[in-house]
């Protein structure tokens, strides 16, 4: 019988603790068989965030190191000054990455570091219990915004693609979604770009998965991927938003 | 041995990490530990080292985290309000069991404090440079030449006990110049690191560099774990001078910079024919039990000398079991000593002993 | 024990830790043990600079100095800081141009040396704190003016090593006042 499906050979057979619906799943997925496509995990190290993600090294079997909250851009940096030829890559949620962590994601893109950036963003504090992200919509409810965002005390979302777009440091920076098979589609060819990108030592790559946290949303799997694509979508629009992959960043 | 050159202690310090075969650092500016950095800016491209200056000084303590993870030599540097900020990184690095060599040429405080010499941050360094049950290797030079040679030991001791290790200096270590020569073929005792997490190659299974363990007992037993390495170093590892100490009645301990304040204060003593000697810990962490306990035998009081309001006269205390008095005399703010009021104080304590 | 311990302070940009470097390297280079100790800070940005050099033939304890064998002043706020803390027998050696030298003291020696106006005069700009050197090697000669050569060759930076020269003129200048 012909093989028409098989899990990637770079995630582990651990079951993925992860909620009903949530979307990680879909993403740890598509990177895994990026390693595997590009061949690539045996000389890859992958760096953990503090979130939902935390125990990613559970389920990638490369390597792994697991970061202090928001740091994983730094120890992403000091392990690729450290091993410029492997190839590194964190996986960060929005509070890790555009919130604790901003300014170690800025500085490392401005660095042009030579590192691969996986950032899943679904616009709410998962772990801890569904608080305000940086990424949390005007007006969206949350354990700490119980009356919607209000952006008059609590500001303004972070768009990061479109910030991090305006460095020079930046080769590629992608919003991608994985809402719907075509969107996954796209994800998976954004992920590989990224990771080709800094196997062809481009400069610092990025790419933006719009996900879905239903647990914390208070929604099924399937109201909450239309949720995202009804509310998350219009505020942060998908496309490429930076691409020097030809040329590089220097 | 090599030709003695005059050298700042911080350029000295930068100098033995590279003879150490340390290429990667990552630092955050701040003074009085700036030469540190600049050396290694000038020096690392040179020979192919990585020198980052990191956008904060938690960044850097990652950088670090992540250099060591993939099994090299890695140092940061800071002065104590930056050391405040990379406690965190140490907490997680010490949780890793991960080794990482870090200065700090400790400064008067709390808070911005000053930029003169201190040092205040022996409870921080000793009993909590970061959160949760651990220990980092603490050693306490007290001539240029000294920090040359711990450089060489902090960096093979933390490779040897997978744990980060601590060089506490201050500003007038760091800043003042002394004749060093450093060690011939002593460079670069590096060992193997089969835990290193740098790309598996498939040849071995994955390794996972990690802090993290949700369930209570393997958390117990991983602390556990670290705590008989610990009680192994502090069987071990133990450093101090004794000076003075073969017929002495009074015992002066101080480290690092004031170290070389009572040491004059101990001679003029001497020279006025009172029997007074000195301990000096090298290691802050092991604290030299052995060496106290050993004085504490033979003296009738101690006189704990330090650049702060007294923070190791509680290691000195807890090494003799309060066996003996125990005086102190300390300065603050960033104020050095001076030998004569150390001598004032030598003279009380042995005149209130007769 | 023979150790000598001295204070150089001025105006930051006058070369005091760099004079007070050419002597520490000058014991050096003579088998000596020796420190050297800045004030370190703001100061350096035009304040005040001072430091403390011990040369000795024991290890050094204290590096900081508090009562100097030698006090070498070149700016009034410097001498009245500084003077007093003389030993008694101690040597003052000041730069009359810029120090305002009163002191009641009878107990030490006070040699007064026209040093920046000296170093204008003879093309030595900038060097008045090598004079000052020379004048100290002069009066208290515990190290050798070969040891002085070598301690300003290893202290000039290799950049600007054609200033040895003039370092040198200046320190036989400051010794034949």
């Amino acid at each position: 019988m012909a093989v028409v499906y098989e899990k990637p050979k770079s995630l582990s057979d651990a079951p993925l603790h992860y909620c009903p619906g949530c979307t990680h799943g879909i993403i740890h997925k598509l990177v895994a068989e990026v390693l595997d496509e590009l061949k690539i995990e045996g000389k890859t190290v992958g760096v953990a965030p503090v979130g939902c993600a935390v125990m990613a090294y559970d389920y990638f079997t490369c390597d792994m190191v697991q970061a202090p909250h928001g740091r994983a851009p730094a120890v992403a940096t000091g392990l690729k000054r450290a091993l410029p030829d492997q190839v590194i890559f964190t996986y960060q949620g929005d509070g890790d990455l555009a919130a604790i962590g901003t300014a170690e994601t800025v500085h490392a893109a401005t660095r042009g570091e030579n590192i691969t950036i996986i950032f899943v963003n679904n616009a709410i504090y998962g772990m801890t219990g569904g608080q305000m992200a940086p990424t949390t919509l005007p007006g969206q409810v949350t354990q700490t915004t119980p009356y919607g965002r209000d952006i008059h005390t609590a500001g303004f979302p972070v768009r990061v693609c479109e910030m991090l777009s305006t460095l020079d440091g930046v080769a590629y920076a992608e919003r991608v979604s994985v809402d719907c098979v075509p969107n996954i589609r796209k994800a998976k060819a954004a992920i590989k770009k990224a990771f080709t990108a800094q196997i062809e030592k481009k400069g610092f790559s990025i790419v933006e998965v719009v996900s879905s946290c239903p647990t914390n949303w208070g929604l099924t799997p399937t109201e909450a991927l239309q949720w995202l694509r009804d509310n998350m979508l219009p505020y942060y629009p998908l496309g490429v938003y930076k691409d020097k992959t030809e040329e590089g960043v220097r | 041995m090599a030709e003695r050159v005059l050298m700042k202690g911080n350029e000295a310090m930068a100098e033995a990490a590279i003879q150490a075969g340390c290429r990667h650092f990552f630092g955050y500016p701040i003074t009085p530990q700036t030469e540190v950095s600049a050396y290694l800016s000038k020096r690392f491209p040179k020979i192919g080292g990585t020198y980052l200056q990191a956008e904060s000084e938690v960044a850097a303590i990652n950088m670090v985290l992540g250099a060591a993870s993939a099994g090299v030599r890695a140092m940061t540097s800071s002065s104590s309000p930056g050391i405040s900020l990379k406690s965190e990184g140490i907490s997680y690095l010490a949780g890793s069991d991960l080794p990482c060599v870090i200065l700090n040429v400790m400064r008067g405080g709390p808070g911005l404090g000053g930029i003169q010499p201190s040092q205040a941050d022996y409870w921080q360094a000793t009993r909590a440079p970061g959160h949760g049950d651990f220990q980092v290797l603490v050693f306490a030079p007290s001539t240029v030449q000294e920090m040359v040679d711990t450089i060489f030991r902090a960096f093979d001791k933390a490779d040897e006990y997978r744990m980060p290790a601590m060089i506490l200096a201050d500003g007038m270590l760091g800043q003042m110049m002394e004749p060093v020569s450093f060690p011939e073929g002593k460079a670069d005792t590096q060992k193997e690191k089969p835990w290193a997490a740098n790309g598996h190659g498939f040849k071995r299974k994955q390794n996972v560099i990690n802090s993290l363990y949700l369930n209570p007992a393997v958390l117990e037993q991983k602390v556990r774990e670290r705590f008989e390495r610990y009680a192994q170093i502090q069987k071990t590892e133990q450093m101090a001078e004794e000076f003075m100490m073969e017929d002495a009645d009074f015992a002066v301990v101080a480290y690092g910079a004031s170290a070389r304040i009572a040491k004059s204060a101990v001679v003029a003593a001497r020279a006025e024919g009172i029997k007074v000697g000195l301990v000096r810990p090298i290691t802050l962490w092991p604290f030299p039990t052995d060496a106290l306990q050993k004085a504490a035998a033979q003296v009738k009081g101690f006189l704990c000398v330090e650049m702060s309001m007294g923070q190791m006269i509680d290691d000195v205390k807890l090494a003799i079991s309060c066996s003996r008095p125990v005086a102190f005399f300390g300065r603050t703010g960033g104020i050095i000593p001076t030998p004569g009021e150390v001598l004032g104080e030598i003279k009380k304590l042995a005149g209130g002993a007769k | 024990m023979a150790t000598t311990n001295i204070i150089l302070a001025g105006f930051g940009g006058q070369g005091i830790l760099f004079a007070g470097k050419v002597i520490a390297y000058a014991g050096l280079m003579e088998g000596k043990e020796v420190s050297w100790l800045p004030s370190y800070g703001p100061e350096m940005r035009g304040g005040t600079a001072n430091c403390s050099v011990c040369v000795s033939d024991e290890m050094v304890a204290s590096p900081l100095v508090i009562n100097p064998d030698i006090l070498i002043a070149m700016n009034t706020p410097s001498f009245e800081k500084f003077i007093d803390a003389l030993v008694p027998g101690g040597i003052a050696i000041v730069d009359s141009s810029l120090v305002d030298a009163k002191t009641d003291r009878t107990d030490i020696h006070l040699f007064q040396v026209p040093a920046t106006q000296l170093a204008n005069e003879k093309g030595l700009k900038g060097l008045a704190n090598i004079i000052l050197v020379g004048k100290m090697m002069k009066e208290s000669g515990f190290v050798s003016l070969d040891g002085i050569y070598k301690g300003i060759d290893k202290s000039v930076p290799a950049k600007k090593a054609h200033l040895a020269v003039s370092n040198k003129q200046a320190v036989e200048l400051g010794m034949s006042l």
